[in-house]
């Protein structure tokens, strides 16, 4: 089998993440939940991972990360816990129904939204930032990386034109976490949300999202949190206040060793061998003549991710044809309605390859050359 | 005679289990308990200390920037 989804999810996952889920199983009871040594055992290894994601994303202060199930969560958690009638936000064109379909909420609810637009290879107008401000504009949410086309935005100029406009910045990170070096000590990110089973190599059921100090969120759930049990109130400091109801502390124990793995790996390595394999793919795509490929590839950085369609065939007939060639890739809309109607596959879908370093270049070049059989076969022709 | 204790109370889990792993490292003697009644009735963890360790565990705390709720005696 060939793999190629990993945009979706990290396959396959280091063994020690699987060892260290086990074993937290096996040798850990509830964190918070009384002062035995299993108990104290497993708010320990909570307390590590907590360590150890903040170290990984730049931060002195463990106490800002909160654990929640995945980006969406955390995503959910920022724009409910901040939003309020009235308050003006910003996003873009690219984003995920992670970040969408909270704000389109948000927005029946009154609160005022605007979205950046994208040109036609996907990438975001950030200029056009400068003529959306309004009085009560409070914040700008925005992926840092497409999960559709790889590609990412400018980072530097959004940061500095929030920080200069005094707006709260909120990063979905699900694609760049474990990608990008993220230093939260420098740069004035102010909540930034992650999900541990991407390119942190950690279980699905796990993420997070770090808030800066002194920005409070409105929690979206409260209940159990081990302390203050008399209280009406959930608590108030970070991190419990965002972590209502047992954790998942199994796939913390996960997220751990992947997070261990990737800093063992170096980011600066993972990187360049997936800009590599990045590059060498989309070489060997762009020659097959029914290939249209999606995305900017003259940007110097982007994600390990090629789009792409077959003229004439839908991108589902595309991806079921490789999956019966055991190579593993994602068709469909990919949760980014905006950005497909940019690119006008909103009909078509699109058939996206995702990699990490553990793919080789023996595995594109296969799935290269099953597509062109695919293109030769199906393409021209309507079909699917 | 009466044993004097004391205990250091914390707002979260995540004050607790640093504080602990701080003075692991620092090699300040004492141990996390569950919440004592006499204190809170409420759940969660305290750091049983020697009392004639109190002081430097604080100016250690305040030097490490640790957070703790109260400080108690206990007869």
């Amino acid at each position: 089998m060939i793999y190629l989804d990993q945009a979706a999810t990290s396959f396959p996952k280091p063994p020690q993440v699987g060892q260290a889920v086990v074993s937290a199983l096996q040798t850990v009871g509830n964190s918070g939940r009384g002062g035995h040594e299993l108990s104290l055992s497993a708010s320990r290894l909570i307390f590590e991972a907590r360590l150890e994601a903040a170290r990984f994303f730049g931060s002195s202060d463990p106490s800002r990360i909160a654990f929640t199930a995945n980006a969406t969560e955390s995503l959910n958690q920022a724009l409910f816990g901040l939003l309020e009638p009235g308050d003006h936000v910003i996003t873009t064109a690219q984003e995920h129904n992670s970040v969408l379909r909270p704000l389109f909420l948000l927005e029946r609810r009154g609160v005022e939204l605007t979205i950046l637009p994208v040109d036609s290879r996907g990438v975001v107008d950030l200029e056009a930032i400068r003529r959306e401000l309004r009085p009560n504009t409070r914040a700008v949410v925005a992926a840092h990386g497409s999960n559709l086309t790889g590609s990412l935005l400018d980072l530097g100029f959004l940061l500095g034109f929030c920080r200069e406009h005094g707006l709260i910045v909120i990063i979905d990170a699900a694609q760049t976490a474990g990608w990008y070096p993220y230093n939260l000590a420098e740069q004035p990110i102010d909540i930034l949300c992650f999900t541990g089973h991407k390119a942190l190599y950690g279980p699905q059921g796990v993420g997070g999202i770090y808030v800066r100090p002194g920005l409070k969120l409105r929690p979206l759930k409260v209940g159990g949190s081990g302390v203050q049990t008399f209280s009406q109130e959930h608590p108030q400091e970070m991190p419990e206040a965002l972590e209502a109801g047992t954790l998942n502390t199994p796939g913390i124990a996960g997220l751990l060793a992947g997070l261990h793995y990737v800093q063992a790996q170096g980011l600066e390595k993972i990187q360049q061998l997936e800009a590599d394999l990045t590059s060498y793919f989309h070489g060997l795509v762009k020659e097959i003549p029914e290939v249209v490929v999606y995305g900017d590839f003259q940007a110097v950085h982007r994600l390990p991710i090629v789009t792409l369609n077959l003229k004439g065939v839908g991108a589902s007939l595309v991806s079921q044809l490789l999956a019966e060639r055991g190579i593993c890739t994602r068709s469909g809309g990919h949760c980014a309605p905006l950005l497909h109607k940019a690119l006008g596959t909103q009909d078509q879908g699109a058939v996206r390859f995702s990699f990490s370093h553990l793919n080789t270049k023996a595995e594109l070049a296969e799935t290269a050359a099953a597509l062109g059989e695919i293109a030769r076969q199906y393409g021209g022709k309507q079909h699917g | 005679m009466v044993e004097t204790r004391v205990v250091i109370t914390f707002q979260t889990t995540t004050h607790a289990i640093a504080w602990e792993r701080a003075c692991k490292e620092e090699g300040l003697p004492g141990r996390l308990i569950p919440m004592p009644v006499e204190i809170s009735a409420h759940c969660g963890l305290a750091w049983l200390a020697a009392p004639d360790t109190v002081d430097i565990l604080l100016e250690r705390a305040r030097e490490l920037d640790l957070s703790y709720d109260r400080v108690v005696e206990l007869k």
